[in-house]
């Protein structure tokens, strides 16, 4: 073998290599509109305490009496008259005080739905990423054990996995809730455990088709062992549609916890849930709509916005 | 349809001037340029060039078939006198089908497969000529006798997938056909298909042509199948035609480098790996927005010369007095032609050395597992894919053995034994004298693994799109060099991208930024990196254009004769395999049918399976006479091989019941020659020849 040392040739930026792919969004302008959906709703939650005027919990009509509040919470959809010490007494008039505007009302029980809502995306946009990156975490290995290997792992998992999507979502949540009880952490495993099945078969699937790839056949002539084939050579060609079915599916895990949360099985109260917001709201839909109204809005712009997402990266990483 | 007269005498197609571009994203590209092109009556065409020249692209906008991003941005396509770009898109739609019908390569992509053929081919006359369905029916199965389908009313009742690609193929001819089109465009007809129905379907395009009043275009990448077809030959390249003539005129008086390089890199008989080696041509095809100024091929020629060849556009050159033949090289006059290879001689000693691999009596059969129900009940008896039957060869020291054979033949499953993907279900195979046959690749020791390692065909599919070059290397490396200093791995792997001739900038390419050729080099590293005793090359170059595979082909034998490796060459290009291989053994339906030298295999006598192999390679040699062998019928399934000999089904020198009773003896010529065959030995002596070089040609 000759002795002459060969050049070194230079690595390129890999920053620029990352984020290239990133950029490429800009060419779709759906896809720009769901990004910008997604980055208000997550300034939204990354900045709840500056942006909020209320603390989201606040009863801001306590010394009222019950009846009153109704009233004039459905007459004045601003400047109410709650008795708290958040709100400053007015000059010359005992009887009111000025607590700023409730952009978007009060709720039944005297809290600002615009604070609640604000606080409330930091909810979501904590646990939907979490359980939906949990649910992968499951998914992932199976789909790639069960699509590359086939035989008897497939058989198992695939029947494991048809079970589970057989059940109706909802009572399936229902049972798994009242099983564990409510809380954070529950919720999270409810969505995985619902969700994972589905993450299965598409990885399975996309495994299912590269393991006939010549690469793969290369790394096992040289006897590389299954965990290197499964997550090194095979995995990192199914990135593609995975990404874009995670946004979709981040989309549909923020309906899942509102429908939690409406069900009364999302988290504990007193902390704003935007599908218990709608709960609370539902029983008086036809006197104050907006109370539903605004946290529903606030969901399907969410969701929307993942789905839109998810469509301009599919249509980016379709053309060439 | 009136517009067109079906007694035309003038020339049925004419493209004057022709220029086609596609628009993308990025720009404008050009694609085709100043195409011209006279198609007279009864006459057939050949447009010949390598992938990206644009001859497909020629073809969609003689139908007017641009898609959304493609249009015809200067010249004429004139059909039977009349300028295509006057007709409405109803008219088109008329022509198309009716006067102008196309064959493309896929015949699956071109039939509907929830469909009965039946309704597809009378599809044809019903909607073109109104005629009833009586009348569209009998139409039919005339159609698909002419195209020699045996039982044309069985094929009418099947759906695509019930008949097999070559019978497809018909078909789609049949169905191009039933118009009675005057022009018929053909596409790549038979790039999908195995050699022996290729020769078939090339039998009946070349008969066609002259029974027929079509005129026909051929386009193909393969200059032997033009030889076979076509009367005239446009050679293409980078979107302009550079050389036109009589078939006779470019192939034994070419004018234009480009021709005279593809000739030199085609494994013709004429070529031999020492005297008279296979030449590439240097550098790539230009990117279609990226031409160079003056002749597109200056950069890759011998005979540029800066200034006169890049001075400007080159306008197509008359060569002789009959006008018919044409090359665009402004020094045409100036080069001293020369047919065939050129490269220098190269010494080669066949000294091999002590054998490296033994097979001896491998055979390998998969379980079908039935899971009907009659099955479970019945304890059914379980049935089996034999895929090997009976295998027994050598290998040895740095000899190039070549495993020949058709799809299906079993050759892919024995590789795959080989390399321990698969084990064998009976038999030995002896690699530096351990029995690794029924050792999988996991259990083997990483000498082992390392000394046995593969290159594969698909150059789009055999590294990994998510890694660099580098890491790709480098991994293999780590596994089996036993280095694992990071400096180290990274100075190996510059080692070898440079043995493979690529820049040590390709470290951090990713394997879409490679060309094919390129890919498939830093496959052969991969497959050299541990230093390997052996390498299994699985048709490393049949997804390779021309020019490149034979700069492969080169680069695979230049390190195999430094390393001195043993070479097991799996192929169905025996025009390749006669260039390259010291040994060659061939096999059919599972079965090893016939062994010896690569001099013994390619002179009778032969197995009739090889000789009807011989006979169905085209060869772009016109002094080249061959013995015309088409087989008959289609490959048996493996699952229920034929009793007795295996290819008794198709053989077209069947000797009786023996063949279709009894399993034929493994005939022993001498000298490690060896027929499976019942045929007796003075008898197969006494064959003739497949391939004759006709006489004073040379």
């Amino acid at each position: 073998m000759t002795e002459t040392t060969l050049p070194m040739p230079k690595q390129p930026n890999i920053l620029a290599r990352l984020f290239k792919p990133v950029l490429l969004i800009r060419e779709s302008l759906v896809g720009m509109i769901g990004l910008a959906l997604v980055v208000f709703w997550v300034l939204i939650a990354i900045f709840a305490p500056a942006l909020a005027p209320f603390p989201p919990n606040a009863n801001l009509m306590s010394t009222q009496p019950p009846g009153a509040e109704f009233i004039a919470s459905a007459t004045q959809m601003i400047g109410m008259q709650p008795a708290s010490e958040l709100c400053n007494a007015i000059e010359g008039d005992p009887t009111k005080v000025d607590c700023g505007t409730f952009w978007l009302g009060t709720d039944l029980t005297g809290r600002d739905i615009f604070s609640r809502i604000i606080w409330g995306a930091r909810q979501v946009l904590i646990f939907a990423p979490l359980a939906t990156f949990v649910a992968y975490i499951v998914g992932i290995p199976m789909g790639l054990w069960a699509g590359y290997s086939r035989g008897r792992i497939d058989t198992v998992f695939s029947f494991i996995s048809n079970v589970i999507l057989s059940f109706p979502v909802l009572v399936l949540y229902v049972l798994v809730i009242n099983l564990i009880g409510a809380s954070a952490f529950n919720i999270v495993a409810a969505v995985v455990f619902a969700s994972a099945p589905g993450i299965f078969r598409i990885v399975r699937g996309l495994a299912m088709d590269l393991r006939a790839r010549e690469y793969v056949f290369a790394a096992e002539t040289r006897g590389e062992p299954l965990a290197y084939i499964l997550f090194l050579e095979i995995l990192p060609n199914a990135r593609g549609p995975l990404i874009v079915d995670a946004m979709l599916r981040l989309g549909y895990v923020i309906i899942t916890i509102g429908t939690l949360g409406f069900l009364g099985l999302g988290l504990p109260p007193p902390d704003p849930d935007w599908g218990k917001m709608i709960a609370e709201g539902r029983t008086f839909l036809q006197v104050f709509p907006w109370i539903p109204l605004f946290p529903c809005l606030a969901i399907s712009s969410a969701v929307l916005g993942f789905n839109l997402l998810a469509d301009g990266l599919r249509e980016v990483s379709l053309r060439d | 349809m009136s517009g067109f007269q079906s007694d035309w005498e003038g020339p049925v197609l004419e493209c004057r001037d022709l220029s086609i571009s596609y628009y993308t994203r990025a720009a404008t590209i050009p694609a085709v340029q100043d195409f011209n092109l006279v198609l007279n009556k009864n006459e057939t065409i050949g447009l010949v060039g390598e992938s990206g020249c644009g001859k497909s692209t020629v073809a969609m906008a003689i139908m007017r078939y641009m898609g959304n991003n493609g249009a015809i941005t200067g010249g004429q396509v004139i059909y039977k006198g009349v300028d295509l770009a006057t007709l409405s898109e109803e008219e088109l739609r008329q022509l198309r089908g009716n006067e102008i019908a196309m064959v493309y390569q896929e015949p699956m992509a071109s039939l509907n497969p929830a469909m009965k053929l039946d309704r597809q081919l009378m599809e044809v006359p019903l909607f073109h000529e109104q005629v009833g369905e009586k009348e569209a029916y009998a139409r039919a199965v005339e159609m698909l006798a002419s195209v020699k389908l045996p039982d044309p009313e069985r094929v009418m009742a099947s759906y695509p997938h019930q008949i097999s690609g070559g019978q497809q193929q018909r078909v789609v001819i049949a169905m191009a056909l039933l118009s009675k089109p005057s022009l018929l465009l053909l596409d790549e007809p038979t790039t999908a298909l195995d050699v022996t129905v290729e020769a078939g379907i090339v039998e009946l395009i070349a008969e066609l042509a002259h029974s027929l009043q079509t005129s026909m275009v051929y386009i193909s990448h393969n200059l032997g199948l033009i030889l076979e077809t076509c009367d005239r030959i446009n050679v293409m390249y980078s979107g302009q035609v550079v050389e036109e003539g009589t078939v006779a005129d470019v192939f034994d008086k070419m004018r234009h480098p480009y021709t005279q390089g593809l000739f030199g890199a085609i494994p013709l008989p004429s070529a031999d790996k020492s005297s008279r080696p296979l030449v590439a041509i240097r550098g790539q095809l230009p990117l279609p927005h990226a031409r160079p100024p003056g002749c597109y091929f200056g950069p890759r020629c011998d005979h540029f010369e800066a200034g006169r060849c890049d001075a400007g556009p080159i306008a197509m050159q008359p060569v002789g007095d009959d006008g018919k033949h044409g090359s665009r090289c402004v020094k045409w006059q100036e080069i001293e032609w020369q047919k065939g290879g050129s490269g220098e001689a190269i010494e080669v000693h066949d000294d091999f050395g002590e054998s490296v691999l033994a097979v001896d009596q491998m055979k390998k059969y998969y379980e079908l597992k039935d899971n009907s129900i009659a099955a479970l009940v019945g304890g059914g008896s379980s049935r089996f894919v034999k895929a090997n039957e009976s295998i027994s060869f050598l290998a040895r020291e740095a000899e190039t053995v070549a495993i020949v054979g058709e799809s299906g033949c079993g050759k892919s499953t024995l590789a795959k034994v080989l390399l321990g993907l698969e084990t064998a279900t009976e038999g030995s195979v002896t690699f530096q004298g351990k029995d690794l046959g029924k050792v999988p690749v996991q259990k083997r020791s990483r000498d082992d693994v390392k000394s046995l390692q593969m290159v594969f065909q698909n150059p789009f599919d055999t590294l990994n799109p998510s890694h660099t070059v580098g890491s790709q290397l480098g991994r293999v490396i780590r596994k089996f060099g036993g280095i694992s200093d990071g400096e180290a791995v990274r100075r190996r792997v510059l080692e070898l991208l440079d043995i493979v001739k690529l820049p040590g900038d390709f470290y951090f390419r990713r394997p879409r930024q490679l060309s094919g050729g390129q890919k498939q080099r830093v496959g052969i590293a991969r497959a050299f990196a541990g230093n390997p005793t052996m390498v299994v090359a699985d048709e490393p170059v049949s997804a390779l254009d021309v020019s490149v595979a034979a700069a492969v082909t080169g680069l695979l034998m230049d390190i195999q004769r430094t390393y001195r490796t043993t070479l097991l060459f799996i192929s169905h290009d025996l025009s390749l395999v006669r260039y390259l291989a010291d040994r060659v053994v061939v096999m059919y339906l599972g079965n090893l049918v016939e062994q010896g030298t690569t001099e013994q295999i390619f002179s009778p006598p032969y197995h009739p399976y090889t000789e009807a192999l011989l006979s169905a390679v085209p060869i772009a040699d016109t002094s080249i006479e061959k013995k015309r062998i088409i087989l008959e019928g289609s490959l048996p399934s493996v699952i229920d091989p034929p009793k007795g000999c295996a290819f008794h089904t198709r053989c077209h020198r069947k000797i009786g019941a023996i063949c279709s009773s009894e399993a034929p003896p493994l005939v022993d010529l001498g000298d490690g020659h060896q027929i499976l065959c019942h045929i007796a030995l003075d008898q197969l002596r006494a064959m003739d020849p497949v391939i004759v070089q006709k006489d004073a040609a040379e």
